[in-house]
């Protein structure tokens, strides 16, 4: 039994473990450690600006974000307008994606250039494409948008403020943000239609079917998967939206861009509230944990249905 | 812009030339016709950075004349160097360096550790090695900003250094799973005969994993190098000292200051963005085969 047992592992068990170790402590110490302590910290009033140490609270954090009727309001705001940048974001930035990805499925020269385009803000870090929007979004008529609008409305468009009004600074948000991602999502679909096989396309052009038809029922049966897939991600970035904000609106005008993460890190950096950063930190975890596991049911469905 | 019109008009003239289906031809006439505008559209917001930059602060927002190049200099440009060029201030070689040595250290550090503990998941029996592939799992879906606060409560005596901007990066769960599922595929013929021949695991990982794993390699070379140099929210947290900003959060800084001036500061976006726009150009064929690799289907 022994010797089975020595077997099982053999000389392999010390070289794994020593090539595992150094992986598996940066992991421990900068992910699991921290998400331990997130959950810890968020029982604790724990305040930078405190001078007493650390006070249990039990589940006080929480009361006030998700209870108390003073103070949870601006968190339901906040994940509110996560909840509709999600909305908005993801059937916009994937229609998109699966738009410019068959338009670009085609045999025609020169398509690789302009694939190049498509993809380009991919590689701009995400602080200097809401750099280049603050500009593109300013509100009077000198704006580059509003000049472009009035231009294609002869004048009939009048100035918009795009990051001031609270009814449009959410829309313009997920605007540049859909301008900045949806390269990354096009390259993805792009590779799951040239998975699909050409004989069914040539089977449903024989059968007479037209365009439409043919994307109905060849296309997009075969990118599902790979179209759950680019709606989880775009889902958890839309619930992870923070640098845009930070720099273009800081949550305003009115909470109108407030966020999830946006309450998070000013919790904490600003007002030195860790408690409740932590906390918040925990429900967004639980959040993205729920999303992941409708990603798996979904897919597991889509297996039966197979 | 108009390389992509004439591109496409060309390409109509040959078409019109080769078929006679006037039907198809008109199809391809809208298509790239699409592509064109499409195109514009993408590229207005980094050709307006472009043109600004090298524009007099005050024609720069100035509606669509934006787009209008005139009275060009590299004056922004100089602008730049001369501002970042002390204590104060800060560096501008000196952000490129924070930048480039952070990401690389995130890069390389990252190839080595998750390649190793990749293969070990995949390759080896070890005791606890399920109890790690779960844990693995459990942690891809994990994105970082779920971690940022406690990590920066934790470490926040160390700000204003360089290790903390790499140490945390350097382990990934995801880079982990991109490699594990590489090396799941690899035929094990090879390594099995490289066993008869007396390798032992950490020469066969050497010798013959490493070499033939060139593209997840190049994959997670990519992907790991877009997350590290466009890294914003912990640098914002960890680092205030000019002489340990990162690029990404320098232009930030710039930007608040006042007096905001759009010239010099689409100079700096200029700077920062392009040398990674030019390894992209280069290497553009291995940018796109990352991102399609990235794609986890259940």
């Amino acid at each position: 039994m022994a010797k089975a047992k020595k077997s099982k592992f053999g000389q392999d068990n010390l070289v794994g473990v020593l090539m595992s170790l150094p992986g598996l402590i940066l992991l421990t110490l900068f992910v699991i450690v921290p998400f331990i302590t997130a959950i810890y910290l968020s029982f604790f009033n724990v305040d930078f600006n405190m001078v007493q140490g650390p006070q249990f609270w039990g589940l006080e954090q929480y009361r006030r974000i998700l209870v108390d009727p003073i103070t949870s309001p601006i968190f339901y705001k906040a994940l509110m307008n996560n909840m509709t940048f999600a909305l908005i974001v993801v059937p916009a930035q994937t229609g998109l994606a699966v738009l410019l990805a068959v338009m670009l499925n085609a045999k025609l020269k020169g398509i690789a250039f302009f694939r190049t385009f498509f993809f380009m803000p991919v590689v701009f870090p995400m602080s200097l494409v809401a750099i280049i929007w603050a500009l593109m979004f300013s509100r009077d008529s000198m704006g580059m948008l509003n000049g472009l609008l009035n231009l294609f409305s002869f004048g009939y468009i009048q100035p918009i403020d795009w990051l001031g009004d609270p009814n449009i600074a959410l829309l313009s948000i997920a605007l540049l943000s859909i301008w900045a991602g949806v390269g990354f999502q096009m390259v993805i679909v792009l590779a799951g239609l040239q998975e699909i096989p050409a004989e069914l396309y040539e089977a449903a052009s024989l059968d007479r079917a037209n365009f439409w038809q043919r994307f109905w029922n060849v296309t997009v049966p075969g990118l599902r998967n790979t179209l759950i897939f680019v709606i989880i991600i775009t889902t958890i970035f839309s619930l992870r939206l923070f640098d845009q904000v930070f720099i273009l609106t800081k949550g305003g005008p009115i909470d109108a861009t407030q966020t999830v993460m946006y309450q998070a890190v000013t919790s904490a950096f600003i007002e030195g509230n860790v408690g409740r950063a932590s906390a918040i930190t925990v429900i967004f975890v639980l959040i993205i944990i729920a999303i992941t596991l409708l990603q798996r049911l979904v897919l597991r469905q889509n297996r039966e249905v197979k | 812009m108009s390389s992509a019109t004439e591109q496409a008009k060309k390409e109509v003239m040959r078409r019109i030339r080769r078929s006679r289906s006037p039907k198809k031809v008109i199809k391809t006439f809208f298509h790239y016709m699409f592509l064109t505008v499409v195109t514009a559209i993408f590229f207005a917001p980094i050709a307006y950075m472009l043109i600004g930059s090298l524009k007099p602060t005050a024609e720069v927002l100035d509606g669509i004349n934006g787009f209008v190049p005139k009275n060009l200099s590299f004056n922004n440009y100089l602008q730049v160097f001369a501002t970042f060029n002390d204590e104060s201030m800060g560096f501008l070689w000196r952000f490129y360096t924070n930048s480039i040595l952070v990401s690389f250290v995130i890069v390389f550090g990252g190839l080595i550790v998750n390649s190793m503990i990749a293969y070990a998941l995949a390759r080896l029996r070890w005791r606890g090695r399920d109890a790690v592939q779960v844990l693995v799992i459990l942690l891809v879906i994990l994105p970082f900003e779920a971690i940022a606060i406690p990590l920066f409560f934790l470490l926040r005596d160390f700000r204003n250094t360089y290790f903390v901007q790499f140490l945390p990066f350097i382990a990934s769960a995801f880079s982990i799973y991109l490699f594990y599922t590489f090396f799941i595929g690899l035929p094990l013929e090879i390594q099995e005969s490289a066993r008869i021949d007396g390798a032992g695991p950490w020469r066969i990982y050497r010798a013959i994993i490493i070499p033939m794993s060139k593209p997840v390699f190049a994959s997670v070379t990519i992907l790991s190098f877009l997350g590290a140099w466009s890294s914003f929210l912990f640098p914002l947290m960890m680092v205030d000292n000019p002489l340990y900003v990162p690029l990404p959060l320098e232009i930030q800084v710039y930007f608040t200051q006042p007096p905001t001036d759009w010239g010099p500061i689409f100079a700096f976006g200029v700077i920062l963005v392009l040398p990674v726009m030019a390894v992209f150009l280069l290497f553009q064929r291995w940018f796109i085969q990352s991102v399609a690799a990235s794609a986890i289907k259940g």
